[in-house]
Protein backbone atom coordinates (compact mmCIF):
# COMPACT_ATOMS: atom_id res chain seq x y z
CA UNK A 1 0.00 0.00 0.00
CA UNK A 2 1.45 3.35 -0.76
CA UNK A 3 0.82 6.29 1.08
CA UNK A 4 2.59 9.39 -0.53
CA UNK A 5 0.45 10.82 -3.57
CA UNK A 6 1.54 10.86 -6.77
CA UNK A 7 1.99 14.51 -6.88
CA UNK A 8 4.73 14.04 -4.53
CA UNK A 9 7.36 12.54 -6.92
CA UNK A 10 6.55 14.35 -10.01
CA UNK A 11 7.39 17.69 -8.18
CA UNK A 12 10.29 15.87 -6.89
CA UNK A 13 11.30 14.51 -9.99
CA UNK A 14 10.75 18.18 -11.47
CA UNK A 15 12.97 20.25 -8.63
CA UNK A 16 15.67 17.10 -9.54
CA UNK A 17 15.25 18.35 -13.20
CA UNK A 18 15.48 22.15 -12.60
CA UNK A 19 18.67 21.57 -10.88
CA UNK A 20 19.97 19.61 -13.79
CA UNK A 21 19.07 22.21 -15.81
CA UNK A 22 20.59 25.00 -14.24
CA UNK A 23 23.73 23.28 -13.89
CA UNK A 24 23.78 22.77 -17.33
CA UNK A 25 23.73 26.46 -17.66
CA UNK A 26 26.31 27.27 -14.85
CA UNK A 27 28.97 24.58 -15.44
CA UNK A 28 29.07 24.42 -19.55
CA UNK A 29 33.25 24.43 -19.50
CA UNK A 30 33.28 21.07 -17.79
CA UNK A 31 32.42 18.13 -19.83
CA UNK A 32 31.95 15.82 -16.77
CA UNK A 33 29.79 17.90 -15.03
CA UNK A 34 27.87 18.56 -17.96
CA UNK A 35 27.60 14.43 -18.59
CA UNK A 36 26.54 13.97 -14.68
CA UNK A 37 23.79 16.51 -15.46
CA UNK A 38 22.35 14.60 -18.20
CA UNK A 39 22.74 11.71 -15.91
CA UNK A 40 20.24 13.86 -13.10
CA UNK A 41 17.96 14.66 -15.72
CA UNK A 42 18.06 10.88 -17.18
CA UNK A 43 17.14 10.03 -13.31
CA UNK A 44 13.95 12.66 -12.76
CA UNK A 45 12.51 11.37 -15.79
CA UNK A 46 13.01 8.13 -14.72
CA UNK A 47 11.43 8.95 -10.94
CA UNK A 48 8.61 10.12 -13.03
CA UNK A 49 8.19 6.82 -15.33
CA UNK A 50 8.63 4.42 -11.86
CA UNK A 51 5.54 6.51 -9.88
CA UNK A 52 3.26 6.38 -12.71
CA UNK A 53 3.83 3.14 -13.77
CA UNK A 54 3.32 1.82 -10.06
CA UNK A 55 -0.16 4.43 -9.64
CA UNK A 56 -1.90 3.23 -13.09
CA UNK A 57 -0.86 -0.71 -12.01
CA UNK A 58 1.20 -0.80 -15.75
CA UNK A 59 4.45 -2.52 -16.03
CA UNK A 60 5.03 -0.76 -18.55
CA UNK A 61 6.95 2.14 -17.69
CA UNK A 62 9.12 0.28 -15.46
CA UNK A 63 10.15 -1.76 -18.44
CA UNK A 64 11.19 1.45 -20.20
CA UNK A 65 13.25 2.77 -17.15
CA UNK A 66 14.75 -0.62 -17.75
CA UNK A 67 15.84 0.74 -21.26
CA UNK A 68 16.38 3.62 -20.18
CA UNK A 69 18.64 2.83 -17.74
CA UNK A 70 20.74 0.29 -20.45
CA UNK A 71 20.67 2.84 -23.08
CA UNK A 72 22.03 5.71 -20.31
CA UNK A 73 25.04 3.01 -19.05
CA UNK A 74 26.00 2.84 -22.81
CA UNK A 75 25.80 6.38 -23.34
CA UNK A 76 27.90 7.10 -20.48
CA UNK A 77 31.05 4.61 -20.98
CA UNK A 78 31.04 6.09 -24.70
CA UNK A 79 30.95 9.83 -23.29
CA UNK A 80 34.00 8.85 -20.54
CA UNK A 81 36.19 7.02 -23.42
CA UNK A 82 35.61 10.47 -25.45
CA UNK A 83 36.26 12.70 -22.67
CA UNK A 84 39.20 10.36 -22.24
CA UNK A 85 40.48 10.76 -25.77
CA UNK A 86 39.67 14.41 -25.89
CA UNK A 87 42.13 15.03 -22.85
CA UNK A 88 44.44 12.85 -24.47
CA UNK A 89 45.13 14.65 -27.94
CA UNK A 90 44.03 18.68 -26.27
CA UNK A 91 45.35 18.27 -22.28
CA UNK A 92 42.05 19.59 -21.91
CA UNK A 93 38.66 19.16 -21.16
CA UNK A 94 37.23 22.56 -21.63
CA UNK A 95 34.37 22.96 -23.70
CA UNK A 96 35.56 26.98 -24.18
CA UNK A 97 39.13 25.61 -25.56
CA UNK A 98 37.52 22.61 -27.99
CA UNK A 99 37.02 25.46 -30.96
CA UNK A 100 39.64 24.17 -33.49
CA UNK A 101 36.40 23.52 -36.21
CA UNK A 102 35.75 27.07 -35.94
CA UNK A 103 39.22 28.31 -38.12
CA UNK B 1 3.00 7.55 14.07
CA UNK B 2 1.27 4.82 11.88
CA UNK B 3 2.21 3.28 8.37
CA UNK B 4 0.93 5.66 5.96
CA UNK B 5 3.33 8.82 7.85
CA UNK B 6 6.19 7.01 8.35
CA UNK B 7 6.39 6.32 4.57
CA UNK B 8 5.93 10.28 4.30
CA UNK B 9 8.18 11.17 6.72
CA UNK B 10 10.83 8.80 4.77
CA UNK B 11 9.94 10.24 1.67
CA UNK B 12 10.44 13.72 2.69
CA UNK B 13 13.85 12.48 4.48
CA UNK B 14 14.93 11.06 1.24
CA UNK B 15 13.76 13.71 -1.45
CA UNK B 16 15.37 16.44 1.06
CA UNK B 17 18.77 14.33 0.86
CA UNK B 18 18.54 14.07 -3.02
CA UNK B 19 18.03 17.64 -3.71
CA UNK B 20 20.30 18.88 -1.45
CA UNK B 21 23.59 16.63 -2.84
CA UNK B 22 22.09 17.17 -6.74
CA UNK B 23 22.61 21.10 -5.73
CA UNK B 24 26.22 19.79 -4.89
CA UNK B 25 26.56 18.48 -7.86
CA UNK B 26 25.75 21.30 -9.86
CA UNK B 27 27.75 23.82 -7.23
CA UNK B 28 30.65 21.41 -6.72
CA UNK B 29 34.15 23.16 -6.66
CA UNK B 30 36.12 19.53 -6.91
CA UNK B 31 34.46 17.69 -9.40
CA UNK B 32 35.70 14.16 -6.75
CA UNK B 33 33.10 15.67 -4.86
CA UNK B 34 29.98 16.13 -7.56
CA UNK B 35 31.03 12.57 -8.41
CA UNK B 36 30.11 11.49 -4.67
CA UNK B 37 27.76 13.81 -4.39
CA UNK B 38 25.94 12.34 -7.52
CA UNK B 39 26.13 8.84 -6.18
CA UNK B 40 24.33 10.08 -2.72
CA UNK B 41 21.72 11.48 -4.98
CA UNK B 42 21.00 7.81 -6.92
CA UNK B 43 21.48 6.33 -3.80
CA UNK B 44 18.22 8.44 -2.48
CA UNK B 45 16.69 8.44 -5.40
CA UNK B 46 16.85 4.23 -5.32
CA UNK B 47 15.53 4.56 -1.81
CA UNK B 48 12.63 6.76 -3.06
CA UNK B 49 11.63 4.12 -6.27
CA UNK B 50 11.83 1.50 -3.48
CA UNK B 51 8.86 3.68 -1.31
CA UNK B 52 7.14 3.44 -4.56
CA UNK B 53 7.49 -0.39 -4.62
CA UNK B 54 9.86 -0.58 -7.54
CA UNK B 55 11.71 -2.54 -6.04
CA UNK B 56 13.57 -4.33 -8.65
CA UNK B 57 15.09 -1.05 -10.52
CA UNK B 58 15.53 0.57 -7.30
CA UNK B 59 18.03 -2.40 -6.55
CA UNK B 60 19.30 -2.35 -10.36
CA UNK B 61 20.23 1.46 -10.12
CA UNK B 62 22.41 1.27 -6.69
CA UNK B 63 24.18 -1.63 -8.76
CA UNK B 64 24.69 -0.43 -12.50
CA UNK B 65 24.43 3.33 -11.09
CA UNK B 66 25.93 3.60 -7.66
CA UNK B 67 28.34 0.43 -8.70
CA UNK B 68 29.31 0.59 -12.45
CA UNK B 69 28.87 4.27 -14.06
CA UNK B 70 29.50 6.05 -10.84
CA UNK B 71 32.67 4.56 -10.29
CA UNK B 72 33.82 5.16 -13.73
CA UNK B 73 33.11 8.28 -13.20
CA UNK B 74 35.39 8.47 -10.36
CA UNK B 75 38.18 6.75 -12.72
CA UNK B 76 38.05 9.06 -15.00
CA UNK B 77 38.32 12.12 -13.11
CA UNK B 78 40.89 11.36 -10.99
CA UNK B 79 43.13 9.31 -14.08
CA UNK B 80 42.66 13.32 -15.92
CA UNK B 81 44.95 15.85 -14.86
CA UNK B 82 42.88 18.44 -14.66
CA UNK B 83 42.80 21.99 -13.95
CA UNK B 84 39.35 23.05 -12.61
CA UNK B 85 39.72 26.58 -12.00
CA UNK B 86 39.74 27.80 -15.82
CA UNK B 87 36.71 25.69 -16.03
CA UNK B 88 34.56 27.53 -13.75
CA UNK B 89 35.32 31.53 -14.76
CA UNK B 90 32.13 31.36 -16.01
CA UNK B 91 30.29 30.44 -12.56
CA UNK B 92 28.93 33.46 -11.60
CA UNK B 93 28.68 35.00 -15.00
CA UNK B 94 25.94 32.38 -15.75
CA UNK B 95 24.76 31.88 -12.57
CA UNK B 96 21.45 34.15 -12.81
CA UNK B 97 20.89 32.71 -15.75
CA UNK B 98 21.22 29.10 -15.23
CA UNK B 99 18.72 30.29 -11.49
CA UNK B 100 16.71 32.13 -13.62
CA UNK B 101 15.75 29.61 -16.43
CA UNK B 102 15.31 26.36 -13.85
CA UNK B 103 13.13 28.64 -11.90
CA UNK B 104 11.13 29.53 -14.45
CA UNK B 105 10.55 26.08 -16.21
CA UNK B 106 10.23 24.57 -12.03
CA UNK B 107 7.07 27.15 -11.57
CA UNK B 108 5.73 26.27 -15.09
CA UNK B 109 6.21 22.67 -14.36
CA UNK B 110 4.69 22.84 -11.00
CA UNK B 111 1.71 24.84 -12.48
CA UNK B 112 0.87 21.84 -14.79
CA UNK B 113 1.05 19.68 -12.42
CA UNK B 114 -1.09 21.93 -9.59
CA UNK B 115 -3.33 22.77 -12.40
CA UNK B 116 -4.07 18.80 -13.07
CA UNK B 117 -4.70 17.90 -9.02
CA UNK B 118 -3.13 14.74 -9.64
CA UNK B 119 -5.46 12.75 -7.31
CA UNK B 120 -4.93 9.75 -8.55
CA UNK B 121 -5.16 6.59 -6.32
CA UNK B 122 -2.94 3.99 -6.17
CA UNK B 123 -3.91 1.78 -9.06
CA UNK B 124 -4.14 -2.48 -9.09
CA UNK B 125 -1.01 -4.17 -7.81
CA UNK B 126 -2.15 -7.49 -8.22
CA UNK B 127 -1.89 -8.85 -4.77
CA UNK B 128 0.39 -11.75 -4.27
CA UNK B 129 2.74 -10.59 -7.37
CA UNK B 130 6.37 -9.43 -5.88
CA UNK B 131 7.28 -6.41 -8.45
CA UNK B 132 9.90 -8.49 -9.96
CA UNK B 133 7.75 -11.17 -11.45
CA UNK B 134 5.10 -7.95 -12.15
CA UNK B 135 8.20 -6.33 -14.57
CA UNK B 136 9.66 -9.92 -15.42
CA UNK B 137 6.35 -11.35 -16.92
CA UNK B 138 6.30 -7.78 -19.15
CA UNK B 139 9.40 -7.32 -20.05
CA UNK B 140 10.23 -11.28 -21.01
CA UNK B 141 7.21 -11.40 -23.13
CA UNK B 142 5.56 -8.30 -24.60
CA UNK B 143 9.27 -6.53 -24.61
CA UNK B 144 11.46 -9.84 -25.76
CA UNK B 145 12.48 -8.13 -29.25
CA UNK B 146 13.81 -4.53 -27.42
CA UNK B 147 15.32 -7.08 -24.54
CA UNK B 148 17.19 -8.12 -26.94
CA UNK B 149 18.15 -5.42 -29.10
CA UNK B 150 18.97 -4.11 -25.49
CA UNK B 151 21.81 -6.36 -24.86
CA UNK B 152 22.96 -5.31 -28.25
CA UNK B 153 23.53 -1.34 -27.52
CA UNK B 154 25.44 -2.76 -24.55
CA UNK B 155 27.68 -5.07 -26.72
CA UNK B 156 28.16 -1.37 -28.97
CA UNK B 157 28.97 0.56 -26.45
CA UNK B 158 31.27 -1.92 -24.97
CA UNK B 159 33.48 -2.27 -28.18
CA UNK B 160 32.98 1.63 -28.84
CA UNK B 161 34.75 2.56 -25.67
CA UNK B 162 36.90 0.04 -25.96
CA UNK B 163 37.96 1.02 -29.84
CA UNK B 164 37.87 5.00 -28.57
CA UNK B 165 40.25 4.62 -25.90
CA UNK B 166 42.79 1.97 -26.91
CA UNK B 167 46.25 3.70 -27.60
CA UNK B 168 48.05 1.89 -30.38
CA UNK B 169 51.46 2.96 -29.64
CA UNK B 170 53.39 3.39 -32.76
CA UNK B 171 57.12 3.20 -31.60
CA UNK B 172 57.06 0.14 -29.41
CA UNK B 173 58.07 -3.52 -30.79
CA UNK B 174 55.65 -5.80 -30.78
CA UNK B 175 54.58 -9.18 -32.67
CA UNK B 176 51.68 -8.74 -35.07
CA UNK B 177 49.59 -11.94 -34.34
CA UNK B 178 47.18 -11.93 -37.46
CA UNK B 179 50.83 -11.34 -39.73
CA UNK B 180 52.06 -14.32 -38.34
CA UNK B 181 49.12 -16.51 -38.76
CA UNK B 182 48.85 -15.05 -42.10
CA UNK B 183 52.35 -15.85 -43.23
CA UNK B 184 52.90 -18.42 -46.37
CA UNK B 185 56.25 -20.64 -46.45
CA UNK B 186 56.92 -19.15 -49.62
CA UNK B 187 57.67 -16.29 -47.86
CA UNK B 188 60.47 -17.59 -45.64
CA UNK B 189 61.90 -20.23 -47.92
CA UNK B 190 62.81 -19.17 -51.38
CA UNK B 191 62.52 -22.87 -53.22
CA UNK B 192 65.17 -23.15 -56.08
CA UNK B 193 65.09 -25.28 -59.08
CA UNK B 194 68.16 -26.63 -60.39
CA UNK B 195 69.75 -29.76 -61.92
CA UNK B 196 72.16 -32.36 -59.45
CA UNK B 197 74.65 -31.33 -61.81
CA UNK B 198 76.16 -27.92 -62.38
CA UNK B 199 76.99 -27.54 -66.00
CA UNK B 200 79.80 -25.93 -67.24
CA UNK B 201 79.46 -22.46 -68.70
CA UNK B 202 79.83 -23.75 -72.62
CA UNK B 203 80.41 -20.60 -74.56
CA UNK B 204 82.78 -18.54 -72.62
CA UNK B 205 85.18 -21.30 -72.02
CA UNK B 206 85.18 -22.41 -75.81
CA UNK B 207 85.50 -18.79 -77.40
CA UNK B 208 88.53 -18.64 -75.40
CA UNK B 209 89.75 -22.16 -76.30
CA UNK B 210 91.26 -21.42 -79.66
CA UNK B 211 93.80 -18.65 -78.15
CA UNK B 212 94.97 -20.59 -74.98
Amino acid sequence: MIAIPLSWYIVFATVLFCIAIAGIFINRKNVIVLLMCIELMLLAVNTNFVAFSRFLGNPDGQVFVFFILTVAAAESAIGLAIVVLMFRNRRTINVGEIDSLRY
Amino acid sequence: MNHATLQMVCFIVFAVVAVGAALAVVAAKNTVHGVLALVLTFFSTACIWMLAEAEFLSLALVVVYVGAVMVLFLFVVMMLDIDMEPMREGFIKHLPLGIGAAAIMLIEMLGIIGVRALNVQPGLNPAGVSNIKWLGEALFTRFLLPFEIAALILTVGLVAAVVLALRVRTFSKRQNPAKQSAVRAGSRVRMVKMAAVAQVPASAPASEEPQA
